[in-house]
């Protein structure tokens, strides 16, 4: 416990030093002003969503084929903190877009794939709120993210294929674009307290469902004595 | 296996079909169904012919994805409330014949649902489709397909769950985000006052089948277990 709540502070240092380069060492962007600080949040949450949903695909494949509680564990508690990051990167978004695109949505690719992946994990929290049987539950909900997971690169090629008419991204988007190398650097340093911050969250949540996961042993064992 | 697969999987398409056959209550109620949407569709834009070649293909689209969110409820559900599954898991050595079965059953019933309504559509929304039927069949084919393939593999999910009827939609439509984009793009150049195929999106969407197809029978054995 004590090493659990060294690592939050460490986390909180973290978090405020990325505050600090983002806001007084990165230089201020010529053509968007300030209001181009908020993607040293949003990309680095946009990265550590993926992240997550990536260690939830591996915990549900890992579930079918060992079937070992644990990875069901992690499986849920990776979807839900991808969830929260995908979710603040999809608020995050908008803000930025409004005073830079004169718009607060657009559905392009990256957007539009995001919200279809916010959309499919929510349906795998729903799916598990929906199954008693713990077992099942985890099968079943370990199925469907493996579904949900193959379907996520079909979702981005489709929608980047025909729904894009939009300028490229800023960053990897070919020649010409680019970022200014002290705002590239922090942006990298901004992404460690998110990643931090993921392993710190998946933790916490990982010890509360195997806490449940045994109270619920314990309750069926009372039940049938 | 590959002989033994094959077989079981048509003696078990053979029970789908006639059990369908018998009622027919799925293939009504889903053709029903799709009408309903395409009248109430013409209500929310002008239903000229030019308007209808922009807006037709995804109104067929959407019409046949939520037609097939509720065809493919009583898919597995009927197994389970008859208890049949176990002795259907039984009968065949290899379980994926079961899902072969019923995702084939469902490709055929959607796509005749389909073909039902196409004329209707033309006759509705005055867009001539036979110059380009064959081309229109083969994405139907594909569309279905693949809303079939990931279709029944949650309908076999949902079946467990609570509030199945309403978590299957939930389940199945996000999913099908990538078959909706690319059958309505070739549906819609088929449309065209020049009809064209889209052969990217052809392709897209066999991509699409062939990777639920595998990942179907990667993990189809777990969906069954009881």
């Amino acid at each position: 416990m004590k090493k659990q709540a060294a690592y939050a502070a460490f986390v909180v240092l973290l978090l405020a030093a990325a505050a600090y380069a983002a806001f007084f060492i990165a230089p201020t962007d010529a053509r968007q002003g300030v209001v181009y600080r908020i993607i040293f949040l949003h990309v680095p949450c946009a990265e550590t969503g993926l992240l997550s949903f990536f260690v939830c695909f591996v915990g549900n494949v890992a579930y079918v084929l060992k079937r070992d509680a644990k990875w069901d564990w992690l499986g849920v508690s990776a979807a839900e903190v991808g969830l929260a990051f995908t979710t603040a990167c999809l608020v995050t978004g908008p803000i930025w877009a409004k005073p830079v695109w004169g718009i607060w949505w657009t559905w392009d690719a990256r957007l539009t794939s995001t919200a279809v992946l916010w959309l499919l994990y929510v349906a795998y929290l729903l799916l598990r709120s929906l199954i008693e049987e713990p077992e099942r539950r985890a099968l079943l909900s370990a199925l469907f993210g493996i579904f949900a997971f193959i379907d996520v690169p079909l979702v981005f090629g489709s929608i980047r294929w025909w729904r894009t008419q939009h300028p490229q991204p800023v960053i990897m988007g070919g020649p010409g674009s680019g970022l200014d190398p002290t705002m590239k650097a922090v942006l990298f340093f901004c992404w460690a307290p998110m990643l931090a911050l993921m392993v710190l969250l998946m933790q916490s949540r990982y010890r509360l469902e195997a806490m449940r996961g045994d109270l619920d042993v314990v309750r069926r064992e009372m039940e049938t004595a | 296996m590959g002989l033994g697969l094959l077989s079981n999987t048509l003696v078990l398409l053979g029970k789908e079909l006639r059990t369908e056959l018998r009622s027919r209550e799925l293939l009504t109620t889903t053709v029903i169904f799709i009408l309903l949407v395409m009248v109430l569709f013409s209500f929310t834009f002008d239903p000229s012919s030019s308007e209808a070649r922009r807006f037709g293909a995804g109104l067929l689209w959407l019409a046949f994805l939520f037609a097939a969110s509720l065809m493919l409820q009583p898919c597995f559900l009927r197994e389970q409330t008859n208890d049949t599954l176990s002795a259907l898991r039984l009968a065949v050595s290899d379980p994926f014949a079961i899902l072969l079965a019923k995702l084939a059953a469902n490709t055929l019933f959607l796509l005749a649902t389909e073909l039902l309504m196409l004329p209707v559509f033309a006759v509705l929304y005055n867009v001539p489709v036979f110059p380009v039927f064959g081309q229109l069949l083969l994405v139907f084919f594909l569309g279905s397909l693949g809303v079939s393939v990931a279709g029944t593999a949650l309908s076999a999910i949902s079946a467990q769950a609570r509030m199945r009827e309403l978590l299957l939609p939930l389940l199945l439509l996000p999913l099908l985000t990538p078959v909706l984009v690319a059958s309505t793009q070739v549906t819609a150049g088929l449309l065209d006052v020049q009809p064209f195929v889209q052969w990217k999106g052809v392709g897209f969407l066999a991509v699409f089948d062939l990777v639920f197809l595998t990942a179907l029978w990667l993990f189809g054995e777990y969906l069954l277990e009881e």
